[in-house]
């Protein structure tokens, strides 16, 4: 039960930093809201751009573009924003199992929120085209966790290696590509309103991806987290 | 590690490649549409891959062997195997290309496997990436071993479970037969199998040779 008290004040501790300084919630949140202006004011330069056949196309993959280069932002600071000292310290406190799961949590409760706001935010500037918005949703949180446990991962190993911001660009982007393929195209279904029980596999598989990140992340952070 | 400096399996593996070389192009195929004589290249595309998998399977086992002991010479196998892999790896996709121009019509039709195969071969080249970011070496083994370990399974789910799950020309993809279906008096077997064999200890050859050499560097470079 230490693991889980471990975890629990940590993951207090997250928040807890996070709510006073509120750097990287406030500051991924500018980042979307500044690329959905950006995108917005690039695709009306065309005029009639939502009347375009192939609207609901764009509106879905665009989405899914700006929410992964969001969350490689949001994610890359879990690890990098803390310096050397303070890990340290929690290193002499607490296991390493505990501080990879407060982080995995911490991450994945921000990029669901972030997620949201995301899409409430872009569905302002573009129209939502969406038929079945709950399911949606669903898969907008789905897409958030799943970024979350691999970009976790990702930025502990890249917080180790200098030139982080290509590095972790580079390292996670492979690991990325079928999470977001299987993401788009389960969002796609939601926004035609089709049938949920076409999406159950594609939900499995993404499901599969998550536990074997995690479970890799707990078996290998043990042999990252101290140099 | 006796096992690398033996000549036996080196002896075997030429053995196996020269004969799946000649049985490949001469004994009898099941005469297939589309596929005619093209069906030969099943004996050099797959066992690629094979090999591949082999050097990258023992790659992971000493990337494991790494974090555990921390010997550096872990490290080098580890390292070594992946280069030798990679190279199986275009190998494979090339053959596949190749295969695909005379089947599909296209290099590059953007079919799933190929693009899966595209993304994980993305995936260990952030490997080579990685390693050379780090200068300081032990650093280096360690956290190219955490990512190799990492890497594998992904590559894994990339190359034979998702191709699987969506609409494919591959064959063994998306619904359609794989060739035991096809090869009904299981007479491309007789080459196949060997031709696994063979080409996976070639790949391991190369792997050895190539680790033997950056051990003689490592050892010379040593301060004593």
């Amino acid at each position: 039960m230490d693991l889980i008290n471990q975890t629990k004040h940590l993951l207090k501790k997250e928040i807890l930093l996070e709510w006073r300084s509120k750097y990287a919630f406030n500051g991924v949140l500018l980042y979307v809201v500044s690329t959905v202006f950006v995108c917005y004011m690039a695709f009306n330069l065309n005029l009639g751009f939502s009347s375009v056949k192939s609207y609901a196309i764009v509106w879905n993959t665009l989405f899914w573009i700006i929410i992964l280069f969001a969350a490689v932002n949001a994610i890359a600071k879990s690890f990098l924003q803390e310096n050397k000292n303070r890990q340290l310290y929690y290193y002499s406190i607490a296991g390493p199992h505990a501080i990879i799961l407060s982080k995995i949590i911490y991450n994945v409760l921000l990029m669901s929120l972030l997620s949201v706001l995301a899409l409430i935010i872009y569905s302002l500037f573009f129209t939502n085209p969406t038929n079945d918005t709950w399911y949606y949703f669903l898969t907008v949180v789905l897409g958030g966790v799943s970024f979350s446990t691999v970009f976790t991962m990702i930025s502990a190993i890249a917080s180790k290696a200098s030139n982080n911001g290509t590095l972790m660009a580079i390292l996670s982007f492979p690991v990325i590509i079928p999470v977001i393929l299987l993401l788009i195209r389960m969002s796609k279904r939601a926004m035609d309103g089709l049938e949920h029980s076409l999406s159950y596999q594609d939900i499995g598989v993404l499901m599969g991806i998550n536990v074997i990140v995690i479970a890799t992340s707990l078996l290998l952070f043990p042999f990252l987290w101290r140099d | 590690m006796k096992f690398i400096y033996q000549t036996w399996w080196k002896l075997l593996a030429v053995i196996l490649v020269f004969y799946t070389m000649i049985a490949g192009f001469l004994l009898h195929v099941p005469t297939l549409p589309i596929l005619h004589e093209t069906i030969r290249n099943l004996y050099f595309h797959v066992p690629m891959w094979m090999a591949m998998l082999t050097v990258f399977v023992i790659s992971v086992w000493y990337s494991v062997l790494y974090l555990i002991t921390g010997k550096e010479e872990h490290d080098l196998a580890s390292i070594e195997c992946v280069n030798t892999g990679l190279v199986f790896y275009l190998l494979g996709l090339i053959t596949g290309m190749m295969w695909a121009k005379y089947t599909w019509g296209e290099f590059w039709s953007g079919d799933p496997k190929q693009n899966s195969a595209a993304i994980a071969f993305l995936l260990y080249c952030a490997y080579l990436i990685l390693r050379n970011s780090i200068d300081e070496e032990q650093k280096r083994a360690k956290i190219s071993a955490i990512y190799n370990i990492f890497a594998f399974p992904i590559m894994i789910v990339l190359l034979f479970v998702l191709p699987r799950m969506t609409v494919s020309l591959h064959p063994g993809n998306g619904g359609n037969p794989a060739f035991g279906k096809y090869d009904l008096d299981s007479n491309m077997r007789v080459v196949l199998y060997p031709a696994f064999i063979g080409w996976s200890l070639i790949a391991l050859w190369i792997a050895t040779i190539r680790y033997r050499i950056r051990l003689i560097e490592y050892k010379r470079n040593e301060i004593n």
